[in-house]
């Protein structure tokens, strides 16, 4: 058995292989500009390769409790974490936790994060890590620096520290009665202690602050626009800069005339390697400089949407080995000669983008030969590393500073948009805001992966699954071995050229994964003639898989009633990154035009003991809603190296009308720890959804987006019926 | 290059911008009110919701000198004396919102809404907020919100 390293993945997935920008190096300029004496030398080994090891390279995280949180005389706490608010919550979240752990009212804490000078290294904000690393992480360190202060009362009162207790923000003698507040027992000094990891904390059925539903802790500036998103920075004297892109992806510069904008008062163009841009006191005039420089591209031929999934097996072959299968055990040859029932089928999913509501956005500031960078990042210490890498400076002279953002989901693990900054800010010598725009994000970010998923399966006539086989091409490995029990098994991931930028998304492939596992445990189920619940309760050991299945089915009134042709229930389910979900759907489809709509969603979700479910339905829910678009309609059209359908008319994701009724079943499982909910709650919907639109119809989609595509432009929407030997009957989508 | 003379949030705002430049980019970029949001600048995402004269805007799509004459309320107007008006209230209390980058822009269309039509229907909730995007998915809670606000004992209109 070869059971991957989720953390490998993920770093896999989030390493976009090409470098946005290479500027040409003018050595006597970088000297002038930096001082001689001082190259160093950046060997240009991707930071993955660095982190993949369990040491993290370089970055030990520090043991000292001064690193992660202070004590100032006040009594105000200051937590410091490299790790980034994007909507999930963990400003709240991890708030609530160092408050239980120190003893301390909720409101007394500040969380300062994601800003390299000031926070410890953090590798990144994804793989739904926060929760299950840095929760721990300052815990224990809330719970020593709680012992300490217990200590360091101790001394002053010459008492024995087993008689003292530490409660809201004070510690206490139990017999004197005597007290002094934590900040009176600092002074506002660092709390100097090294610690080491055996420090008991708090069990969750103890918990007084984690564990309850507190609000989120800024929710009053994002009502009254005074909470400042990475693009909303303002510095003074700042200019704002726009990028010419290329013509195409791939594109090479044939030519480029820059005179009629150098021309332009107050413009700044750079050319620099194959960075061209321009900057300017405000945005309109840098739009008139942008559209004022001429340039012609060559862009080579591209492939399309169409051939992709028989391109990605083509070159999977070719891809180097890639450790065999994930995960093995019997024959499954064997299993699948004698199985009474078997099925082999392909499934497929397509390109789709994160579009956060907020695109990429940076200001970046050069003073003294250092280099400030506000950017909204899920990493802003890989921003950090790219822009080391970029500009050749060392560590100690760039700092990037992470407000909390725009969301993500997976989308925002690179730093574009803070290098394009950077660069005009150096041309410039004046702050230099950049906002993409839409098309921008649309087209120069990178992707959710496409993949073709074929899945062979033997049973029994009893319905007890012997053989099962899961090939994934391109999309990924997250979650692809199967979650039932099944003697006979064999997964694995092939990787294989992609023709457009490709990252992590939300969940990464457990999306498209499980989608073409529990669309086919479906039809297995149907093969077998057995209620699909039925037919994977049989399969399935998982304790805790099975109770959230229960859950959801009980909640749901799972086969109560029966579907008719207007009418359509489905379930599906799985498990990742210590996420379990089980998810029922009920869908409703208009006999005239055949359009569907999903009306009623149940989900039952466990990740350990939970830490503010309140928090915790909020993101469950958004994923549900978020999968509808992946599920349904999200597709990127692309060919010649330009994405077809760069905007929201055209590319369309979920929106009011689109949202069904949504009930959270949620399971605290306090004996257990609490593991991210970020993502996987995204997982199930969309074979919900197709479990249920067969259950109605007899129709089996395969592909997602499962519905046509009924609002983008004719031309693209039938490219999207690609000829990788699946059918896809046509059937509308429409808002609930 | 023109000089306006722009009613914001019942403040004189003098600013000069080329005539065609978007409300959004005025407010925002040379009036550093930066609640406005940019999600699309194509009319597709109403994050950069305004009103002019009670009536939702898109400031993405609004040259600046057709707000000129308008009384123009931004998400930082709607705040009386320090106290929330009952629309945003109600976003806080239902929690509507993750990242929150949406947020203003459905508190502006809901405060609209809501002085059209002070009961509205889950149905015309959902009719009239359709044009706003929430990528973080947050509609159920919008809607809870829009709701909670309209049976506020004080007017949701925020003035
Ligand atoms: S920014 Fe105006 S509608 Fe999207
Ligand atoms: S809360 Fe993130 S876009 Fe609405």
């Amino acid at each position: 058995m070869n059971l991957r390293d989720p953390l490998r993945d993920e770093l896999a997935q989030h390493t976009i292989d090409d470098k946005p920008y290479w500027f040409r190096l003018d050595r006597r300029n970088f000297l002038k500009l930096f001082g001689g004496g001082l190259l160093v030398c950046l060997t240009d080994v991707p930071t993955w390769a660095q982190e993949s090891g369990r040491t993290f390279g370089s970055h030990e995280l520090p043991k000292d409790i001064a690193a992660w949180l202070s004590i100032a005389a006040d009594g105000r706490v200051t937590v410091f974490t490299g790790k980034v608010e994007v909507g999930q919550n963990i400003r709240t979240s991890l708030a609530q936790q160092v408050a239980e752990e120190l003893r301390v009212p909720f409101d007394s804490i500040t969380m300062l994060m994601g800003d390299t000078d000031l926070t410890p290294w953090d590798m990144g904000t994804f793989g739904s890590r926060t929760t299950p690393t840095m929760g721990p992480q300052l815990r224990t360190m809330a719970a020593a620096a709680r012992q300490m202060l217990v200590e360091m009362a101790a001394r002053r009162w010459n008492a024995d520290p087993a008689t003292l207790t530490a409660a809201d923000a004070k510690v206490t003698g139990s017999q004197t009665g005597q007290s002094l507040t934590y900040g009176e027992l600092t002074r506002g000094e660092k709390l100097m202690k090294t610690v080491s990891t055996n420090v008991a904390l708090t069990p969750a059925t103890d918990w007084k602050i984690a564990g309850t539903a507190v609000p989120k802790v800024n929710g009053r500036d994002f009502v009254t626009g005074k909470h400042q998103f990475p693009s909303d920075i303002v510095r003074p004297d700042m200019m704002f800069g726009k990028v010419l892109r290329p013509e195409g992806f791939n594109a090479t510069l044939i030519s480029l005339d820059t005179t009629k904008a150098e021309k332009m008062p107050g413009v700044t163009v750079v050319h620099d390697g194959n960075f061209i841009a321009v900057a300017a006191a405000n945005l309109s005039t840098a739009e008139h400089a942008l559209s004022a420089l001429h340039a012609t591209w060559n862009v080579p031929t591209q492939p399309s949407n169409k051939d992709l999934f028989a391109s990605f097996k083509q070159s999977s072959k070719t891809q180097p080995e890639d450790g065999g299968p994930e995960h093995v055990s019997g024959s499954v040859p064997q299993a699948m000669a004698t199985a009474a029932i078997q099925l082999h089928r392909q499934y497929t999913v397509q390109y789709i983008a994160h579009a956060p509501l907020e695109p990429r956005a940076a200001v970046a500031e050069w003073a003294n030969g250092k280099l400030t960078v506000w950017t909204g990042t899920q990493r802003p210490f890989g921003v950090r590393d790219e822009l080391m890498a970029a500009f050749h400076i060392p560590v100690e002279q760039v700092r990037v500073i992470q407000p909390d953002m725009g969301s993500g989901y997976g989308g925002k693990h690179t730093g574009e948009a803070a290098i394009e900054a950077a660069r005009l800010a150096k041309a410039t010598g004046k702050p230099v805001k950049i906002v993409w725009t839409r098309e921008e994000e649309f087209t120069w970010a990178y992707f959710r992966p496409a993949g073709l998923i074929e899945i062979g399966s033997g049973a029994n006539r009893d319905g007890t699954l012997v053989a099962w086989e899961h090939h994934n091409y391109n999309s990924g490995p997250a979650a692809i071995a199967t979650p039932y029990s099944v003697a006979n098994q064999l997964s694995q991931f092939h990787p294989a050229n992609s023709p457009l930028r490709q990252g992590s998304y939300r969940a990464l492939a457990a999306t498209a994964n499980n989608f073409a596992r529990e669309s086919h445990m479906d039809e297995m189920a149907h093969a077998v003639e057995m209620d699909p619940l039925e037919f994977r309760m049989k399969n399935l050991i998982d304790p805790r898989l099975r109770a959230v299945f229960q859950a959801a089915a009980d909640k749901f009134n799972w086969g109560q009633s029966k579907s008719t042709p207007q009418r359509g229930f489905g379930i599906a389910g799985g498990n990742d990154k210590g996420g379990y979900v089980a998810t029922c759907v009920e869908i409703e489809i208009n006999p005239a035009d055949k359009k569907i709509g999903i009306r009623h969603v149940v989900q039952a979700w466990e990740s350990g003991a939970i830490v503010n479910p309140d928090g915790l339905r909020n993101q469950v829910a958004g994923a549900i809603v978020q999968g509808i678009g992946g599920a349904m309609f999200e597709s990127i059209q692309f060919a010649n190296g330009r994405i077809l359908n760069p905007h929201f008319a055209q590319y369309r994701v979920p929106r009011f009308s689109d949202a069904p009724q949504i009930e959270i079943v949620l399971i605290d499982r306090k004996d257990l720890p609490s593991a991210g909910a970020g993502e996987s709650g995204i997982i199930g919907l969309a074979p919900a959804v197709g479990n249920a639109i067969f259950a109605a119809t007899g129709i089996r989609l395969r592909n997602m987006p499962m519905a046509s595509l009924d609002i983008a432009p004719k031309e693209t929407a039938s490219m999207f019926q690609s000829d990788h030997g699946t059918t896809q009957e046509s059937l509308a989508y429409e808002s609930a | 290059m023109s000089d306006f003379v722009l009613k914001v949030n019942g403040a004189h705002l003098h600013v000069s911008a080329p005539a065609e430049e978007s409300l959004l980019s005025v407010l925002r970029d040379r009036l550093n009110l930066t609640g406005t949001k940019y999600g699309c600048g194509e009319g597709q995402c109403a994050a950069c919701t305004v009103l002019l004269d009670g009536e939702p805007a898109r400031s993405c799509l609004t040259p600046v000198s057709a707000a000129a004459k308008a009384n123009i309320t931004t998400v930082e107007g709607l705040e009386q004396d320090a106290k929330l008006s009952p629309v945003q209230q109600a976003f806080v209390d239902e929690g509507a919102f993750q990242c929150g980058y949406c947020t203003s822009g459905m508190v502006l269309c809901a405060t609209a809404l809501l002085r059209e039509t002070p009961h509205p229907t889950q149905e015309q909730i959902v009719t009239y907020m359709d044009g706003n995007l929430c990528r973080c998915g947050t509609y159920p809670r919008i809607v809870a919100a829009v709701q909670r606000a309209s049976q506020s004992p004080a007017k949701a209109g925020g003035q």
